[in-house]
């Protein structure tokens, strides 16, 4: 039995690289499979042993406009998963994600004064990272302020602050020109990774690793951070400093999804529970299952997206739509015992 | 004797006006300390003070004769372990995963804890008595074996002196003998203790020595009979208490009798 247990962990580790595998198969421009794995096979050899490079319209198609798609999607989604995960356990409140917790208004926000602005990735970036440290500051003082204590107060502390950058939000929109940035906004708000390319991936790579590389060395201390401060110093662990480091990473690892991928809910709240379904609380194995799950789960929304209808549906609505169900669903199955 | 724990005119304030001031006393290696006094007195801020989470207002505490001021926090937690009095953890941790995070102390930043540590921990559930509940979740236990669980934790620590918050307050007649008998086990073993009770006859059971807290004052502290008798116990819980031989189960028993008002 946990040799079985076993298996199944390792072929949901190697989930997302069949995903990404097939993925390539998938898309409205019609290309023969035997053409993609002749194409694939000749790329690879391309790479590695320098002999001539494929060139055709098909090729251009799989190599310059699937594939830097489907690796945003892994990376949004795991960035989402593993900062959703993190938050749930420094604020030890199964019920926060980054959305909820403002960071994705926050980061929204800025990304559409960037949008306006500069259009410049960099300037996105940047301003959707430093707004998303904001919202979340902003919840979290707000939360320690408040006289009540518990699960929901940083819930509502979360749907204020959000609320008041959704205000800021409709601002931007008011006096965004409505023939071109006012139909960007809007589309990037609802989440899209149709126009991704290479050139787009460069500036969240590093903040995506940085900020995941360290949630993972530091995951054992979040199942520290879980059991409340005054038990995390017991055990000696600087219990302010550590949340602030780990608010730090979630937050850069979500602005640099929600600046490629636009603001997508859900996903940070439900993927971790379904990876505690499978591995359990012990943020050892939960970290490096949610980025997983998340990943997966987002690549297979975005072949929805870009699959089920003849034009794009926006990725925010899919995962709403599949999301919203599936938490109501856990929920009423009572698995969650930490609910 | 060598001592294990001095504290020194010890103050801690809330804010609004002082828990406690001036509180000083000092224990032997392999004593047992009970921490006597009213709801409210102070007990469990002191061993928090003790313990390193709450920065004391004043004075000094010293375990094995370094002062806790100049020490860091994950120095302080391998010679002090901490069994708070109530856990709520929000996530359904395995037993043995629980206890093995005692072990964070001893673990640099980026590390988890590896097969040495595992059995450790496995150790420290079976010197409590509860290695059988290793492979359960946290909220699938009773009280009493999460009061077990939580020791186990603090074993895993491996420290030199252990602080108990009042581990038998939510636990029925049977569960707290077993604690107790625990707590005797480990004090056997060479484990200097000291344990917040509700409880002066617990002094009686297992303690060697004690100190009665009350009114943000340090009242009594010394040997478990000069400090739990009819008098004092009498002004530190205002009401009166008698304290008694009992011959058949030969020892002396401490209760309540009334608060002379009727």
């Amino acid at each position: 039995m946990p040799d079985l247990k076993r298996y199944g962990t390792i072929c949901i580790y190697l989930l997302p690289l069949v995903l990404l595998f097939s993925s390539l198969f998938v898309g409205r421009y019609q290309i023969s499979s035997s053409f993609i794995i002749d194409d694939i096979v000749r790329t690879a050899s391309f790479l590695l042993f320098a002999t001539d490079a494929p060139i055709s319209t098909e090729h251009t198609v799989l190599f310059s406009i699937r594939l830097p798609r489907i690796l945003a999607a892994l990376m949004a989604g795991s960035a989402l998963s593993i900062s959703g995960a993190a938050f749930q356990g420094i604020f030890r409140n199964p019920l926060v994600s980054p959305d909820i917790l403002g960071v994705g208004a926050g980061a929204g926000f800025g990304a559409c004064i960037a949008i306006l602005l500069y259009d410049s990735y960099l300037a996105i970036q940047l301003l959707s990272f430093i707004f998303g440290l904001v919202a979340v500051f902003a919840a979290v003082i707000m939360g320690k302020v408040s006289k009540g204590t518990g699960t929901l107060v940083f819930v509502l502390a979360g749907i204020i602050v959000a609320s008041i950058f959704n205000a800021f939000i409709s601002l931007v929109k008011y006096v965004a020109d409505p023939y071109n940035d006012l139909p960007a906004i809007v589309f990037w708000f609802m989440g899209s990774l149709s126009s991704i390319r290479y050139n787009d991936l460069h500036w969240v790579i590093l903040p995506m690793l940085v900020g995941s590389l360290v949630l993972l060395l530091l995951r054992w201390r979040i199942n520290i951070l879980s059991l409340g401060d005054e038990e995390a110093r017991s055990l000696g662990v600087n219990a302010g400093r550590m949340r602030l480091i780990i608010i730090i990473c979630a937050t850069l690892v979500t602005s640099a999804a929600v600046s490629i991928s636009g603001v997508i809910g859900w996903v940070g709240l439900v993927v971790p529970h379904i990876s505690r379904m499978i591995v359990g609380p012990n943020y050892n194995r939960l970290l490096p299952m949610s980025m997983v799950i998340g990943a997966s789960f987002m690549l297979l929304v975005d072949n929805l997206a870009r699959t089920v209808a003849a034009t794009e549906i926006p990725l925010g609505i899919i995962t709403s739509l599949l999301g919203a169900p599936l938490f109501a669903y856990l929920l009423k199955r009572g698995r969650m015992g930490w609910i | 004797m060598d001592l294990i724990l001095e504290v020194d005119s010890l103050a801690y304030s809330y804010g609004n006006g002082p828990v406690f001031e001036n509180v000083s006393f000092s224990m032997g290696n392999g004593e047992v300390m009970c921490v006597l006094g009213p709801n409210g007195a102070g007990k469990s801020t002191l061993i928090k003070c003790i313990a390193g989470i709450f920065k004391p207002a004043a004075g000094s505490v010293r375990i094995m004769g370094e002062d806790t001021r100049y020490l860091a926090s994950g120095t302080i937690a391998k010679k002090v372990g901490y069994v708070p009095q109530q856990n709520e953890t929000v996530f359904p941790f395995n037993v043995l995963d629980f206890v093995v995070m005692g072990r964070t102390p001893h673990l640099s930043l980026f590390a988890s804890p590896g097969e040495e540590d595992m059995k450790i921990a496995r150790r420290s559930l079976e010197k409590v008595g509860v290695e059988d509940l290793s492979d359960r979740t946290l909220n699938s236990l009773s009280g009493g074996q999460r009061q077990m669980v939580l020791i186990a934790r603090a074993l895993a620590q491996e420290p030199a002196l252990l602080l108990l918050d009042e581990p038998t307050s939510h636990l029925d007649f049977g569960n707290q003998v077993l604690v107790l008998e625990t707590v005797q086990k480990l004090a056997a073993s060479g484990m200097s203790i000291v344990m917040n009770t509700h409880a002066p006859d617990h002094a009686f059971l297992i303690g060697t020595s004690a100190v009665a807290l009350t009114g943000g004052r340090l009242i009594a502290s010394g040997t478990v009979t000069s400090v739990v008798n009819s008098q004092m116990m009498s002004s530190v819980y205002g009401v009166n208490v008698a304290v008694r031989d009992i011959a058949d189960i030969d020892r002396k028993v401490c209760f309540p009798c009334g608060s002379g008002k009727n």
